[in-house]
């Protein structure tokens, strides 16, 4: 799906492209981590926090490429803990607060089944280092997919009860999901260097999975076709980041240049 | 209360060349949750390389008051037991 | 410890003259070093009595999830973070590896659940203190964690075999929440002065908490002599507390921060720590209910049971589906 082309990326274009996938995987895992001791069964509970886990690793591999690709001398903890929410890259959809545990699990839903075939398609990522996070990171989004799917499915087919809370968290998230395939400048920049794929063809891959497992979820994909954007550009988040920044930087704020 | 997910038992091969073996118990809706399920709790630090879950219900036990009857077969037969077979030094560690 | 104050028959320890054929026998098999495992016989008040000491371990660890819990979405880089999600994850497992270890005595999770929720079961009495400071996710580690590591060692030798493997397990995992939590004292210790003054306050408010941990003294307690003839209880809870203390009074001053105690001193003649007692009207105003946090932890774990009820039901419901689908097919 890559094609290798002796192109130069524009460094800016490749920053901006890696902050991007840092900042989803550290806004999505703290999202998850927020659920640590309250899930709906011991069983949930240990399994949300594995997959906040595997965010927090995949942020690291990112967040500390973005700082070396910077070279302002800043970490990916900086980058983490320091950096105000305008400048943060991730999608819209991450940073919706989790609800109840259905909103939560379709939003990892929906994030997976475009992470499984984006990452694949990174793995032959013309940048090594990209190729090597992609590798890592794929594994476990494919696990990740598996376990969204059944648990979308399953409350989904469910009860009546857990059938309306499913559908109402597909309905309120879908607008949100399409900002995955928006492409921008950047994402042409990535792809003409063959470090990233055509998003047009992930987006195909992600409606035919989407499609298949919301069947099989007896829910009803809306037919809306708004998007909101602003969140991978930076140019508009929603009020909920800012407070979820708010909670994740207090120290590193508080007490600027400690060691913890 | 009534509804409550059943009780798996897990098993797990630790390494090529091992037998499975019970590591804990655990519930799951189904088999499919109960093998997830089995992943996420008793592989955290990837102990695992194969992984058998099965209902409790479905597993039969022996039953202790029983012991002498179900454990005597075997005990008398010596042959089982690696030291009947009086093998010369010479032979080598088996 | 994790399991306060338990209560056993009541009744004292039988002489053999007192017990019939059946319980002479089950003493003599736990004398003898052997694990007792779930079908074989055991005197009622001994199920009982388990079912009530892991039903607290095991609801100490979930509630013990939340004082740390506290912290994940604030802890300041992205290690800590990771290190302390992935402990707090454990004390999820290990909660769950003791329910499974309780269930094989009859009882069953929800049963217990229930019995936690609506405050027949309590849970240890460190759990109900707020943890206000990052420190304090140090001085969990080091100080909550090591005592439960003096009384969880033990334990790995406990009579009765399901708790046992669990404890085996359970200790195998914990070795690095101990370290984990020191580590950050140490970090806070050599850092600024302003996160000197954190470790110090936070080892000020859990210190007695911490001495509690064990319970009061139970050299005269009719249910602790019951627990140990049945070794289901160890070490009696002064000798577990004089340990911690001996092993934790050198700790603080390697750190560099001074156990809020004037009498503590290591005594020459029996060469161990002096030290204080804990308040104990404390400590039973906490059991009570009148802690800083009880009434919060509890609620919290109400509202995460409730909140689920709806997953759990759904999820059951979507199995039950499949199986009457594959039956009929087949």
């Amino acid at each position: 799906m890559i094609t290798h082309s002796n192109q130069t990326a524009d460094s800016r274009h490749l920053l901006e492209f890696v902050l991007r996938q840092g900042d989803n995987a550290l806004v999505l895992g703290h999202r998850m981590s927020e659920w640590c001791g309250t899930g709906p069964a011991l069983e949930e509970d240990i399994a949300l926090a594995n997959t906040a886990l595997d965010l927090i690793g995949q942020t690291q591999m990112w967040l500390a490429y973005a700082a070396e690709l910077e070279g302002r001398d800043r970490s990916a903890n900086d980058l983490a803990f320091m950096r105000d929410a305008t400048d943060f890259r991730n999608l819209l959809l991450l940073e919706q607060p989790n609800r109840d545990f259905g909103h939560t699990m379709m939003r990892q839903f929906l994030f997976d089944a475009y992470q499984v075939p984006f990452l694949q398609a990174l793995e032959s990522s013309a940048d090594q280092r990209v190729a090597d996070i992609a590798a890592k990171s794929g594994r476990e989004a494919r696990y990740h997919l598996e376990r969204s799917s059944d648990i979308v499915i399953a409350l989904g087919d469910g009860t009546e009860e857990s059938h309306r809370r499913m559908q109402d968290a597909l309905d309120r998230l879908w607008s949100y999901a399409g900002e995955m395939f928006v492409t921008d400048e950047t994402d042409i920049a990535m792809h003409n260097a063959a470090i990233a794929p055509d998003l047009k063809l992930i987006h195909a891959q992600w409606n035919d999975t989407v499609q298949a497992r919301l069947n099989k979820a007896t829910l009803a994909v809306p037919d809306s076709t708004f998007v909101h954007k602003g969140g991978k550009n930076g140019v508009r988040h929603e009020e909920h980041l800012g407070h979820m920044l708010a909670t994740m930087q207090v120290l590193q704020r508080s007490y600027p240049n400690s060691v913890w | 209360m009534a509804n409550e997910w059943p009780l798996w038992e897990v098993f797990i091969r630790g390494q090529h060349g091992m037998s499975h073996r019970h590591v804990g118990s655990l519930h799951a809706p189904d088999e499919k949750m109960a093998m997830n399920n089995a992943r996420d709790v008793y592989t955290r630090r990837n102990e695992g390389v194969s992984i058998w879950v099965v209902q409790a219900k479905d597993i039969t036990a022996s039953d202790p008051s029983e012991k002498g009857p179900m454990y005597e077969p075997s005990e008398s037969k010596v042959y089982r037991h690696p030291t009947f077979y009086d093998i010369p030094d010479e032979a080598g560690p088996m | 410890m994790y399991a306060q104050m338990v209560k056993s028959s009541g009744e004292g320890v039988k002489t053999a003259g007192e017990m019939d054929a059946q319980e002479r026998a089950f003493q003599s098999r736990i004398d003898a070093g052997e694990k007792i495992e779930p079908k074989d016989w055991m005197p009622a008040a001994y199920r009982k009595t388990l079912i009530r000491q892991i039903g607290q371990h095991a609801h100490s660890e979930i509630v013990g999830q939340l004082p740390e819990g506290n912290w994940i979405t604030r802890a300041p880089t992205l290690e800590r973070k990771a290190n302390l999600l992935a402990k707090v994850q454990d004390e999820a497992g290990h909660g769950l590896y003791l329910y499974c270890a309780a269930e094989t005595l009859g009882v069953s999770r929800d049963e217990l659940f229930d019995m936690l929720h609506t405050g027949k079961m309590k849970y240890s009495s460190i759990f109900n203190y707020p943890t206000l400071t990052w420190a304090d996710m140090g001085a969990v580690g080091w100080l909550v964690d090591g005592a439960a590591i003096m009384n969880q060692v033990p334990l790995q030798r406990t009579s009765y075999g399901p708790y046992a493997r669990a404890m085996v397990r359970i200790c195998k995992e914990e070795s690095f929440h101990q370290r984990q939590g020191f580590h950050i004292m140490m970090t806070m210790c050599n850092g600024s002065v302003a996160q000197k003054e954190m470790a110090q306050d936070a080892l000020n408010r859990f210190w007695y908490p911490s001495l509690m941990m064990f319970g009061p003294s139970d050299k005269d307690s009719v249910h602790s002599a019951q627990s140990m003839a049945w070794k289901i209880k160890m070490d009696s809870n002064d000798d577990l507390r004089q340990r911690f203390v001996n092993a934790t009074a050198p700790q603080a001053e390697f750190l560099g921060l001074t156990i809020p105690d004037d009498k503590l001193a290591f005594n020459e003649d029996t060469q161990q720590y002096d030290f204080s007692e804990p308040d104990w009207e404390e400590f039973y105003e906490v059991l009570k209910g009148n802690g800083p946090c009880n009434r919060d932890r509890l609620e919290t774990r109400q509202r995460a049971w409730s909140d689920g009820e709806w997953v759990r039901e759904g999820m059951m419901a979507h199995a039950d589906k499949r199986r009457n689908a594959n039956q009929t097919a087949a």
